[in-house]
Protein backbone atom coordinates (compact mmCIF):
# COMPACT_ATOMS: atom_id res chain seq x y z
CA UNK A 1 0.00 0.00 0.00
CA UNK A 2 2.92 1.98 0.09
CA UNK A 3 2.43 3.20 -3.61
CA UNK A 4 -0.98 4.63 -2.18
CA UNK A 5 0.74 7.11 0.69
CA UNK A 6 3.81 7.87 -1.36
CA UNK A 7 2.63 10.83 -2.64
CA UNK A 8 1.12 12.08 0.12
CA UNK A 9 4.59 12.27 1.66
CA UNK A 10 5.32 15.40 0.00
CA UNK A 11 3.67 18.79 1.99
CA UNK A 12 2.49 20.08 -1.20
CA UNK A 13 0.49 16.94 -2.16
CA UNK A 14 -0.75 16.89 1.98
CA UNK A 15 -1.99 20.46 1.45
CA UNK A 16 -3.32 19.21 -2.48
CA UNK A 17 -5.31 16.37 -0.80
CA UNK A 18 -6.71 18.39 2.30
CA UNK A 19 -8.09 20.76 -0.33
CA UNK A 20 -9.15 18.40 -2.46
CA UNK A 21 -11.41 17.15 0.35
CA UNK A 22 -13.01 20.38 1.30
CA UNK A 23 -13.29 21.22 -2.35
CA UNK A 24 -14.87 18.43 -3.56
CA UNK A 25 -17.05 17.63 -0.84
CA UNK A 26 -18.63 21.14 -0.28
CA UNK A 27 -19.01 21.80 -3.73
CA UNK A 28 -20.70 17.78 -3.86
CA UNK A 29 -23.09 18.90 -1.81
CA UNK A 30 -24.14 22.00 -3.07
CA UNK A 31 -24.24 20.47 -6.55
CA UNK A 32 -27.36 18.98 -5.78
CA UNK A 33 -28.95 21.94 -5.51
CA UNK A 34 -27.61 23.21 -8.88
CA UNK A 35 -28.62 20.20 -10.49
CA UNK A 36 -32.26 20.23 -9.34
CA UNK A 37 -32.54 24.03 -9.71
CA UNK A 38 -30.65 24.00 -13.12
CA UNK A 39 -28.33 26.57 -12.41
CA UNK A 40 -25.28 25.30 -14.11
CA UNK A 41 -25.36 27.92 -16.40
CA UNK A 42 -25.76 30.51 -13.90
CA UNK A 43 -22.55 29.27 -12.86
CA UNK A 44 -20.80 29.18 -15.87
CA UNK A 45 -21.61 33.06 -16.25
CA UNK A 46 -20.97 33.61 -12.48
CA UNK A 47 -17.57 32.04 -12.68
CA UNK A 48 -16.29 34.15 -15.57
CA UNK A 49 -17.28 37.86 -14.28
CA UNK A 50 -15.00 37.02 -11.28
CA UNK A 51 -11.85 38.35 -13.43
CA UNK A 52 -12.63 41.64 -13.35
CA UNK A 53 -12.74 41.68 -9.59
CA UNK A 54 -9.21 39.53 -9.20
CA UNK A 55 -8.22 41.97 -11.43
CA UNK A 56 -9.17 45.56 -9.18
CA UNK A 57 -8.40 43.07 -6.17
CA UNK A 58 -4.53 42.77 -6.86
CA UNK A 59 -4.55 46.26 -8.85
CA UNK A 60 -5.82 47.97 -5.76
CA UNK A 61 -4.04 45.47 -2.88
CA UNK A 62 -1.71 43.35 -4.63
CA UNK A 63 -1.74 39.53 -5.36
CA UNK A 64 -2.80 38.12 -1.75
CA UNK A 65 -5.49 35.45 -0.86
CA UNK A 66 -7.57 37.94 0.52
CA UNK A 67 -7.94 40.47 -2.29
CA UNK A 68 -8.70 37.73 -4.79
CA UNK A 69 -11.07 36.65 -2.71
CA UNK A 70 -12.91 40.00 -1.82
CA UNK A 71 -12.27 41.19 -5.36
CA UNK A 72 -14.16 38.26 -6.79
CA UNK A 73 -17.01 38.13 -4.35
CA UNK A 74 -17.69 41.71 -5.50
CA UNK A 75 -17.86 40.93 -9.07
CA UNK A 76 -19.82 37.91 -8.66
CA UNK A 77 -22.36 39.47 -6.78
CA UNK A 78 -22.71 42.35 -8.78
CA UNK A 79 -23.32 40.80 -12.17
CA UNK A 80 -25.26 38.64 -10.36
CA UNK A 81 -27.56 41.46 -8.79
CA UNK A 82 -27.54 43.30 -12.01
CA UNK A 83 -28.75 41.17 -14.28
CA UNK A 84 -31.68 40.63 -12.02
CA UNK A 85 -32.11 44.01 -11.55
CA UNK A 86 -32.41 44.45 -15.56
CA UNK A 87 -34.59 41.70 -15.78
CA UNK A 88 -36.71 42.22 -13.48
CA UNK A 89 -37.00 46.69 -14.90
CA UNK A 90 -36.88 45.59 -18.36
CA UNK A 91 -38.37 43.82 -21.17
CA UNK A 92 -34.66 41.82 -21.44
CA UNK A 93 -35.31 38.25 -19.81
CA UNK A 94 -32.32 36.96 -17.06
CA UNK A 95 -30.99 34.53 -19.48
CA UNK A 96 -29.97 37.59 -21.60
CA UNK A 97 -29.13 39.94 -19.03
CA UNK A 98 -26.62 37.10 -17.75
CA UNK A 99 -25.29 37.21 -21.02
CA UNK A 100 -24.50 40.41 -21.63
CA UNK A 101 -23.25 41.49 -18.41
CA UNK A 102 -21.00 38.49 -17.82
CA UNK A 103 -19.02 38.62 -21.41
CA UNK A 104 -18.57 42.27 -20.52
CA UNK A 105 -17.34 41.56 -17.15
CA UNK A 106 -15.02 39.00 -18.40
CA UNK A 107 -13.46 40.87 -20.94
CA UNK A 108 -13.18 44.09 -18.51
CA UNK A 109 -10.88 41.92 -16.59
CA UNK A 110 -8.83 40.93 -19.47
CA UNK A 111 -8.50 44.49 -20.25
CA UNK A 112 -7.65 45.54 -16.33
CA UNK A 113 -5.13 42.68 -15.90
CA UNK A 114 -3.33 44.39 -19.04
CA UNK A 115 -2.52 47.78 -16.82
CA UNK A 116 -1.92 45.47 -14.17
CA UNK A 117 1.37 45.11 -13.03
CA UNK A 118 1.03 42.04 -11.28
CA UNK A 119 1.74 39.18 -13.69
CA UNK A 120 -1.52 37.41 -13.75
CA UNK A 121 -1.49 33.84 -16.18
CA UNK A 122 -5.29 33.46 -17.42
CA UNK A 123 -4.68 29.84 -17.80
CA UNK A 124 -3.74 29.72 -14.24
CA UNK A 125 -7.22 31.49 -13.57
CA UNK A 126 -9.19 29.21 -15.65
CA UNK A 127 -7.67 25.87 -14.81
CA UNK A 128 -6.21 26.62 -11.38
CA UNK A 129 -3.17 24.76 -9.77
CA UNK A 130 -3.44 22.69 -6.78
CA UNK A 131 -0.53 21.85 -5.82
CA UNK A 132 0.39 25.48 -4.94
CA UNK A 133 -1.51 25.69 -2.70
CA UNK A 134 -0.67 27.84 0.03
CA UNK A 135 -1.82 28.70 3.52
CA UNK A 136 -3.66 31.36 3.04
CA UNK A 137 -5.62 29.34 0.58
CA UNK A 138 -6.74 26.71 2.34
CA UNK A 139 -7.97 29.25 4.99
CA UNK A 140 -9.91 30.41 2.80
CA UNK A 141 -11.24 27.05 1.56
CA UNK A 142 -11.85 25.80 4.71
CA UNK A 143 -13.95 29.21 6.00
CA UNK A 144 -16.07 29.07 2.85
CA UNK A 145 -16.78 25.31 3.29
CA UNK A 146 -17.49 26.27 7.19
CA UNK A 147 -19.77 28.66 6.11
CA UNK A 148 -21.44 26.36 3.29
CA UNK A 149 -22.03 23.04 4.55
CA UNK A 150 -24.10 24.07 7.80
CA UNK A 151 -26.11 26.57 5.98
CA UNK A 152 -26.63 23.76 3.74
CA UNK A 153 -27.87 21.59 6.19
CA UNK A 154 -29.77 23.69 8.49
CA UNK A 155 -31.69 24.71 5.54
CA UNK A 156 -32.37 21.46 3.82
CA UNK A 157 -35.95 21.54 4.25
CA UNK A 158 -36.78 24.95 3.23
CA UNK A 159 -34.90 24.19 -0.03
CA UNK A 160 -36.07 20.67 -0.90
CA UNK A 161 -39.41 22.21 -0.79
CA UNK A 162 -38.51 25.23 -2.49
CA UNK A 163 -36.54 23.72 -5.34
CA UNK A 164 -39.71 21.07 -5.61
CA UNK A 165 -42.48 23.06 -6.06
CA UNK A 166 -41.30 27.14 -5.36
CA UNK A 167 -45.17 27.85 -5.25
CA UNK A 168 -45.94 25.25 -2.19
CA UNK A 169 -43.10 26.11 -0.08
CA UNK A 170 -44.32 30.16 -0.57
CA UNK A 171 -48.03 28.93 0.80
CA UNK A 172 -46.11 27.39 3.65
CA UNK A 173 -44.60 30.78 4.75
CA UNK A 174 -40.92 29.92 3.25
CA UNK A 175 -39.12 32.94 1.78
CA UNK A 176 -38.83 31.41 -1.22
CA UNK A 177 -36.74 34.41 -2.61
CA UNK A 178 -34.28 35.24 0.06
CA UNK A 179 -33.27 31.51 -0.56
CA UNK A 180 -33.27 31.90 -4.06
CA UNK A 181 -30.54 34.93 -3.51
CA UNK A 182 -28.93 32.59 -0.52
CA UNK A 183 -27.84 29.67 -3.03
CA UNK A 184 -26.67 32.15 -5.65
CA UNK A 185 -24.19 33.76 -2.94
CA UNK A 186 -23.21 29.85 -1.96
CA UNK A 187 -22.56 29.22 -5.37
CA UNK A 188 -20.20 32.43 -5.59
CA UNK A 189 -18.42 31.59 -2.75
CA UNK A 190 -17.59 28.31 -3.90
CA UNK A 191 -16.64 29.09 -6.70
CA UNK A 192 -14.36 31.46 -5.27
CA UNK A 193 -13.13 28.76 -3.01
CA UNK A 194 -12.53 26.31 -5.97
CA UNK A 195 -10.57 29.31 -7.86
CA UNK A 196 -7.00 28.61 -6.74
CA UNK A 197 -7.27 25.16 -6.82
CA UNK A 198 -9.16 23.98 -9.92
CA UNK A 199 -9.91 27.24 -11.75
CA UNK A 200 -13.16 28.88 -12.29
CA UNK A 201 -14.29 26.68 -15.29
CA UNK A 202 -13.04 23.27 -14.14
CA UNK A 203 -15.08 24.27 -10.41
CA UNK A 204 -18.32 24.23 -12.92
CA UNK A 205 -17.71 20.29 -13.54
CA UNK A 206 -17.20 19.96 -9.64
CA UNK A 207 -20.44 21.96 -9.20
CA UNK A 208 -22.48 19.65 -11.57
CA UNK A 209 -21.20 16.45 -12.41
CA UNK A 210 -21.49 14.90 -8.90
CA UNK A 211 -25.13 15.12 -8.03
CA UNK A 212 -25.93 14.70 -11.63
CA UNK A 213 -24.35 11.19 -11.36
CA UNK A 214 -25.88 10.12 -7.81
CA UNK A 215 -29.21 11.19 -10.11
CA UNK A 216 -28.90 8.74 -12.15
CA UNK A 217 -28.64 6.20 -9.13
CA UNK A 218 -31.20 7.25 -6.90
CA UNK A 219 -34.47 8.57 -6.00
CA UNK A 220 -33.92 9.83 -3.13
CA UNK A 221 -33.23 13.81 -2.04
CA UNK A 222 -30.72 12.92 0.67
CA UNK A 223 -28.72 10.30 -1.09
CA UNK A 224 -28.10 12.91 -4.00
CA UNK A 225 -26.59 15.65 -0.95
CA UNK A 226 -24.42 13.58 0.88
CA UNK A 227 -23.90 11.37 -1.93
CA UNK A 228 -22.95 14.22 -4.14
CA UNK A 229 -20.78 15.18 -1.01
CA UNK A 230 -18.46 11.80 -0.96
CA UNK A 231 -18.57 11.06 -4.67
CA UNK A 232 -17.05 15.06 -5.14
CA UNK A 233 -14.66 14.20 -2.33
CA UNK A 234 -13.55 10.81 -3.60
CA UNK A 235 -13.94 12.07 -7.42
CA UNK A 236 -11.14 14.74 -6.29
CA UNK A 237 -8.77 12.78 -4.26
CA UNK A 238 -8.77 9.64 -7.05
CA UNK A 239 -8.27 12.78 -9.63
CA UNK A 240 -5.33 14.06 -7.20
CA UNK A 241 -3.81 10.79 -7.03
CA UNK A 242 -3.45 10.43 -11.35
CA UNK A 243 -2.52 13.33 -12.17
CA UNK A 244 0.34 12.71 -9.50
CA UNK A 245 1.05 9.08 -10.87
CA UNK A 246 0.87 10.31 -14.76
CA UNK A 247 2.20 13.46 -14.10
CA UNK A 248 -0.23 15.37 -15.84
CA UNK A 249 -2.50 18.57 -14.84
CA UNK A 250 -4.22 18.06 -11.71
CA UNK A 251 -7.71 19.87 -12.01
CA UNK A 252 -8.54 18.57 -15.75
CA UNK A 253 -7.87 15.24 -14.15
CA UNK A 254 -10.25 15.93 -10.72
CA UNK A 255 -13.09 17.00 -13.72
CA UNK A 256 -12.11 13.85 -16.04
CA UNK A 257 -12.62 11.67 -12.64
CA UNK A 258 -15.51 13.21 -12.03
CA UNK A 259 -16.30 13.15 -15.58
CA UNK A 260 -15.76 9.04 -16.48
CA UNK A 261 -18.16 8.31 -12.96
CA UNK A 262 -20.90 10.42 -14.86
CA UNK A 263 -20.45 8.60 -18.15
CA UNK A 264 -20.55 4.90 -16.12
CA UNK A 265 -23.51 5.93 -14.68
CA UNK A 266 -25.32 7.44 -17.47
CA UNK A 267 -24.23 3.52 -19.10
CA UNK A 268 -25.16 1.24 -16.71
CA UNK A 269 -27.08 2.98 -13.49
CA UNK A 270 -29.07 -0.10 -12.42
CA UNK A 271 -32.14 2.20 -12.32
CA UNK A 272 -31.47 4.82 -14.81
CA UNK A 273 -28.88 3.80 -16.83
CA UNK A 274 -29.07 3.70 -20.78
CA UNK A 275 -27.94 0.73 -21.64
CA UNK A 276 -29.88 -0.62 -18.37
CA UNK A 277 -33.01 0.29 -19.72
CA UNK A 278 -32.02 -0.76 -23.07
CA UNK A 279 -31.18 -4.22 -21.33
CA UNK A 280 -34.26 -4.51 -19.17
CA UNK A 281 -36.71 -3.61 -21.89
CA UNK A 282 -35.55 -7.02 -23.71
CA UNK A 283 -35.88 -8.95 -20.23
CA UNK A 284 -39.33 -7.63 -20.28
CA UNK A 285 -40.80 -8.55 -23.67
CA UNK A 286 -39.16 -12.10 -23.43
CA UNK A 287 -41.28 -12.63 -20.35
CA UNK A 288 -44.62 -11.37 -21.92
CA UNK A 289 -43.47 -13.53 -24.56
CA UNK A 290 -42.83 -16.97 -22.73
CA UNK A 291 -46.50 -15.86 -20.66
CA UNK A 292 -48.22 -15.86 -23.71
CA UNK A 293 -46.71 -19.41 -24.84
CA UNK A 294 -47.42 -21.19 -21.86
CA UNK A 295 -50.78 -19.19 -22.43
CA UNK A 296 -51.08 -20.52 -25.92
CA UNK A 297 -49.59 -24.68 -24.49
CA UNK A 298 -52.64 -23.87 -21.80
CA UNK A 299 -49.49 -24.81 -19.51
CA UNK A 300 -49.49 -22.94 -16.07
CA UNK A 301 -47.58 -19.79 -16.66
CA UNK A 302 -45.42 -17.68 -14.02
CA UNK A 303 -46.65 -14.76 -12.46
CA UNK A 304 -45.55 -11.48 -14.22
CA UNK A 305 -42.83 -9.94 -12.25
CA UNK A 306 -43.60 -6.32 -11.30
CA UNK A 307 -41.53 -3.43 -11.98
CA UNK A 308 -39.41 -2.66 -8.77
CA UNK A 309 -39.23 1.07 -8.15
CA UNK B 1 -62.44 21.08 13.37
CA UNK B 2 -66.11 22.32 13.54
CA UNK B 3 -68.36 22.99 10.52
CA UNK B 4 -68.85 26.94 11.76
CA UNK B 5 -64.88 27.50 10.95
CA UNK B 6 -65.42 29.70 7.72
CA UNK B 7 -63.20 31.04 5.11
CA UNK B 8 -64.17 34.52 4.27
CA UNK B 9 -62.85 36.70 1.10
CA UNK B 10 -63.66 40.73 1.75
CA UNK B 11 -63.39 42.57 -1.02
CA UNK B 12 -60.29 41.48 -2.82
CA UNK B 13 -58.93 42.99 -5.85
CA UNK B 14 -55.50 40.93 -6.89
CA UNK B 15 -53.48 42.63 -10.05
CA UNK B 16 -50.31 42.16 -11.84
CA UNK B 17 -48.19 45.07 -13.04
CA UNK B 18 -51.59 47.27 -12.00
CA UNK B 19 -53.76 45.50 -13.87
CA UNK B 20 -56.12 43.59 -11.63
CA UNK B 21 -56.72 40.32 -12.36
CA UNK B 22 -59.39 39.74 -9.85
CA UNK B 23 -61.36 42.62 -8.49
CA UNK B 24 -63.54 42.75 -5.52
CA UNK B 25 -64.70 39.57 -5.03
CA UNK B 26 -66.35 38.76 -1.74
CA UNK B 27 -67.26 35.17 -0.50
CA UNK B 28 -68.11 33.16 2.71
CA UNK B 29 -67.66 29.55 3.10
CA UNK B 30 -67.92 27.13 5.72
CA UNK B 31 -65.70 24.00 6.38
CA UNK B 32 -67.30 20.82 5.49
CA UNK B 33 -68.17 22.56 1.49
CA UNK B 34 -66.67 21.01 -1.66
CA UNK B 35 -66.16 24.57 -3.83
CA UNK B 36 -66.29 24.68 -7.61
CA UNK B 37 -64.13 27.74 -8.65
CA UNK B 38 -65.40 27.62 -12.66
CA UNK B 39 -64.80 30.48 -15.25
CA UNK B 40 -63.00 30.31 -18.27
CA UNK B 41 -58.77 30.44 -19.17
CA UNK B 42 -57.49 34.09 -17.68
CA UNK B 43 -61.28 34.73 -15.61
CA UNK B 44 -58.64 34.69 -12.31
CA UNK B 45 -59.16 31.32 -11.01
CA UNK B 46 -55.55 30.68 -10.17
CA UNK B 47 -54.64 34.01 -8.82
CA UNK B 48 -58.03 33.48 -6.30
CA UNK B 49 -56.26 29.98 -5.18
CA UNK B 50 -52.78 31.72 -4.72
CA UNK B 51 -54.39 34.81 -3.09
CA UNK B 52 -56.06 33.02 -0.55
CA UNK B 53 -53.30 31.19 0.25
CA UNK B 54 -51.19 34.50 1.17
CA UNK B 55 -48.69 33.92 -1.93
CA UNK B 56 -49.79 36.71 -3.99
CA UNK B 57 -50.59 40.00 -1.63
CA UNK B 58 -54.22 41.78 -2.30
CA UNK B 59 -54.48 45.43 -3.65
CA UNK B 60 -57.31 45.45 -1.57
CA UNK B 61 -59.71 43.28 0.49
CA UNK B 62 -58.57 40.36 2.75
CA UNK B 63 -59.11 36.97 2.98
CA UNK B 64 -59.75 35.39 6.71
CA UNK B 65 -60.05 32.06 8.06
CA UNK B 66 -61.47 31.28 11.75
CA UNK B 67 -61.26 34.93 11.90
CA UNK B 68 -57.83 35.21 11.80
CA UNK B 69 -55.11 36.25 8.93
CA UNK B 70 -53.88 33.64 5.90
CA UNK B 71 -50.50 33.72 7.30
CA UNK B 72 -51.06 32.77 10.87
CA UNK B 73 -53.65 29.78 9.50
CA UNK B 74 -50.54 28.43 6.83
CA UNK B 75 -50.55 25.22 8.44
CA UNK B 76 -54.28 24.81 7.96
CA UNK B 77 -54.07 25.54 4.60
CA UNK B 78 -52.72 23.56 1.78
CA UNK B 79 -52.34 24.74 -1.82
CA UNK B 80 -52.21 22.10 -4.15
CA UNK B 81 -50.57 23.57 -7.90
CA UNK B 82 -51.35 22.39 -11.00
CA UNK B 83 -49.56 18.81 -12.26
CA UNK B 84 -48.09 20.66 -15.03
CA UNK B 85 -46.47 22.80 -12.59
CA UNK B 86 -44.36 20.12 -11.21
CA UNK B 87 -40.23 18.44 -11.70
CA UNK B 88 -41.88 14.82 -11.88
CA UNK B 89 -38.21 13.66 -12.14
CA UNK B 90 -37.07 15.35 -8.74
CA UNK B 91 -35.57 12.77 -6.66
CA UNK B 92 -38.34 12.08 -3.91
CA UNK B 93 -40.40 9.17 -3.55
CA UNK B 94 -44.60 9.24 -2.63
CA UNK B 95 -43.57 8.67 1.15
CA UNK B 96 -40.92 11.47 0.54
CA UNK B 97 -43.39 14.00 -0.81
CA UNK B 98 -45.81 13.25 1.83
CA UNK B 99 -43.37 13.58 4.88
CA UNK B 100 -42.76 17.08 3.34
CA UNK B 101 -46.26 18.05 4.41
CA UNK B 102 -44.81 17.68 7.99
CA UNK B 103 -42.23 20.24 7.76
CA UNK B 104 -44.30 22.77 8.85
CA UNK B 105 -44.57 21.27 12.21
CA UNK B 106 -41.47 20.07 12.57
CA UNK B 107 -39.54 23.25 11.84
CA UNK B 108 -35.84 22.74 10.53
CA UNK B 109 -34.36 21.25 13.40
CA UNK B 110 -36.50 18.56 14.79
CA UNK B 111 -36.04 14.81 13.71
CA UNK B 112 -39.53 13.23 12.73
CA UNK B 113 -41.09 11.06 15.50
CA UNK B 114 -42.53 8.17 15.77
CA UNK B 115 -46.08 10.40 15.54
CA UNK B 116 -45.01 12.30 12.40
CA UNK B 117 -43.81 8.23 10.43
CA UNK B 118 -47.69 7.36 11.83
CA UNK B 119 -49.59 10.53 10.63
CA UNK B 120 -47.55 9.73 7.07
CA UNK B 121 -48.49 6.43 6.75
CA UNK B 122 -52.28 6.94 8.02
CA UNK B 123 -52.39 9.82 4.93
CA UNK B 124 -51.05 7.15 2.22
CA UNK B 125 -53.53 4.48 3.71
CA UNK B 126 -56.21 7.24 3.50
CA UNK B 127 -55.20 7.87 -0.11
CA UNK B 128 -54.70 4.46 -1.10
CA UNK B 129 -51.67 4.70 -1.97
CA UNK B 130 -49.38 2.75 0.80
CA UNK B 131 -48.34 0.00 -1.31
CA UNK B 132 -46.76 3.08 -3.71
CA UNK B 133 -45.32 4.40 -1.15
CA UNK B 134 -41.67 3.55 -2.67
CA UNK B 135 -41.86 4.44 -5.70
CA UNK B 136 -40.54 8.02 -7.55
CA UNK B 137 -43.16 10.39 -8.19
CA UNK B 138 -43.24 10.29 -11.95
CA UNK B 139 -44.19 6.19 -11.68
CA UNK B 140 -47.65 7.27 -10.83
CA UNK B 141 -50.50 7.35 -12.90
CA UNK B 142 -52.44 11.06 -12.91
CA UNK B 143 -55.14 10.34 -10.40
CA UNK B 144 -52.60 8.82 -8.20
CA UNK B 145 -50.49 11.91 -7.91
CA UNK B 146 -53.21 13.89 -7.57
CA UNK B 147 -54.10 11.63 -4.21
CA UNK B 148 -50.32 11.88 -3.00
CA UNK B 149 -50.94 15.44 -3.02
CA UNK B 150 -53.80 15.10 -1.28
CA UNK B 151 -52.07 12.77 0.98
CA UNK B 152 -49.39 15.42 1.35
CA UNK B 153 -51.95 17.55 2.73
CA UNK B 154 -53.14 15.39 5.52
CA UNK B 155 -50.32 15.22 6.54
CA UNK B 156 -49.71 18.47 7.20
CA UNK B 157 -53.43 18.26 9.00
CA UNK B 158 -54.60 20.71 6.50
CA UNK B 159 -58.26 21.40 7.02
CA UNK B 160 -58.42 23.95 4.04
CA UNK B 161 -57.76 22.07 0.48
CA UNK B 162 -56.90 24.73 -2.39
CA UNK B 163 -56.19 22.48 -5.60
CA UNK B 164 -55.22 24.10 -8.95
CA UNK B 165 -57.08 22.21 -12.02
CA UNK B 166 -56.65 19.02 -10.12
CA UNK B 167 -59.07 17.00 -12.95
CA UNK B 168 -57.27 18.44 -16.17
CA UNK B 169 -55.84 15.51 -18.05
CA UNK B 170 -57.46 12.70 -16.17
CA UNK B 171 -59.37 10.15 -17.97
CA UNK B 172 -63.04 9.87 -16.79
CA UNK B 173 -62.66 6.99 -13.64
CA UNK B 174 -59.55 8.57 -12.39
CA UNK B 175 -62.07 11.76 -12.38
CA UNK B 176 -65.01 10.31 -10.53
CA UNK B 177 -62.35 8.35 -8.42
CA UNK B 178 -61.04 11.78 -7.46
CA UNK B 179 -64.41 13.29 -6.73
CA UNK B 180 -65.31 10.45 -4.55
CA UNK B 181 -61.69 11.21 -2.44
CA UNK B 182 -63.07 15.12 -2.25
CA UNK B 183 -66.00 14.70 -1.46
CA UNK B 184 -65.27 12.42 1.47
CA UNK B 185 -62.85 14.60 2.42
CA UNK B 186 -65.52 17.79 2.73
CA UNK B 187 -67.38 15.19 4.58
CA UNK B 188 -65.04 15.02 6.72
CA UNK B 189 -65.59 18.89 7.76
CA UNK B 190 -62.83 19.59 5.59
CA UNK B 191 -63.21 22.76 2.84
CA UNK B 192 -62.19 22.14 -0.65
CA UNK B 193 -62.31 24.61 -3.10
CA UNK B 194 -61.08 23.17 -6.57
CA UNK B 195 -60.76 25.10 -10.21
CA UNK B 196 -62.56 23.38 -12.82
CA UNK B 197 -63.17 22.83 -16.60
CA UNK B 198 -65.88 20.17 -16.87
CA UNK B 199 -69.41 22.06 -16.15
CA UNK B 200 -71.24 18.77 -17.05
CA UNK B 201 -69.30 17.03 -13.57
CA UNK B 202 -70.28 19.96 -11.02
CA UNK B 203 -73.38 19.32 -9.09
CA UNK B 204 -72.32 15.51 -8.72
CA UNK B 205 -69.22 16.51 -7.64
CA UNK B 206 -69.08 20.01 -5.69
CA UNK B 207 -71.95 21.65 -3.55
CA UNK B 208 -71.11 25.08 -4.07
CA UNK B 209 -70.14 26.61 -6.82
CA UNK B 210 -68.19 30.45 -7.48
CA UNK B 211 -68.64 31.87 -10.77
CA UNK B 212 -65.50 34.05 -11.16
CA UNK B 213 -64.67 36.18 -14.82
CA UNK B 214 -62.50 38.99 -13.67
CA UNK B 215 -65.04 39.58 -10.97
CA UNK B 216 -67.68 37.38 -9.31
CA UNK B 217 -70.52 36.45 -11.33
CA UNK B 218 -72.33 34.55 -8.30
CA UNK B 219 -71.58 32.08 -5.43
CA UNK B 220 -74.02 29.79 -3.66
CA UNK B 221 -75.08 26.20 -3.17
CA UNK B 222 -74.67 24.17 -6.68
CA UNK B 223 -78.73 23.55 -6.85
CA UNK B 224 -79.10 27.44 -6.74
CA UNK B 225 -76.40 29.26 -8.75
CA UNK B 226 -75.85 26.63 -11.37
CA UNK B 227 -78.08 27.76 -13.44
CA UNK B 228 -78.01 28.46 -17.61
CA UNK B 229 -77.90 32.71 -16.98
CA UNK B 230 -74.58 32.17 -14.59
CA UNK B 231 -72.88 30.06 -17.37
CA UNK B 232 -73.58 32.69 -19.68
CA UNK B 233 -72.43 35.61 -18.20
CA UNK B 234 -69.43 33.99 -17.06
CA UNK B 235 -68.06 32.27 -19.97
CA UNK B 236 -69.84 34.11 -22.73
CA UNK B 237 -68.71 37.55 -21.98
CA UNK B 238 -65.35 39.95 -22.22
CA UNK B 239 -62.61 38.84 -19.63
CA UNK B 240 -62.78 41.97 -17.32
CA UNK B 241 -59.76 43.50 -17.63
CA UNK B 242 -59.27 46.14 -15.98
CA UNK B 243 -58.33 48.20 -18.41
Amino acid sequence: MTWLTEPFRHEFMQRALFGCVLIGFTNGCLSAFIVLRRLALMADALSHSLLPGLAIGIMLFGLTPSSLFFGALVAALLVALGAEIISRSSRVKEDTSLGILYTVAFSAGIVLLSFSKVRVELHHYLFGNILGLANGDLWIIFGISAVILPLLVILQRPLLLTLFDSTVAASQGVHVGALNYLLLSMLVLSMISSLQAVGVVLALGLLTAPAATVYLFSDSFAALFWGGGILGMAGSSIGLFISYELNLPSGACIVLALGFAFCAAYLFSPRYGVLTRHIRRRHLHEQSLARWKCTVTSQSCPAPERNKT
Amino acid sequence: MSAHHRLEIKDLTVSYHRAPAIHHVTAEVECGSCVALLGPNGAGKSTLLKAIVGIVPPETGSVTFHSGAMRKSAADIAYLPQRSAIDWDFPITVRGMVETGCYLRLGMWRFFRKEDDARVDAALERMRLQDLAGRQISALSGGQQQRAFLARALAQDAHVFLLDEPFAGLDKSSQESLGRTLRELAGRENLIIASHHDLKSVPEMFDHALFLNGELIAFGETKDVFTEANIAATFDTEIFSGA
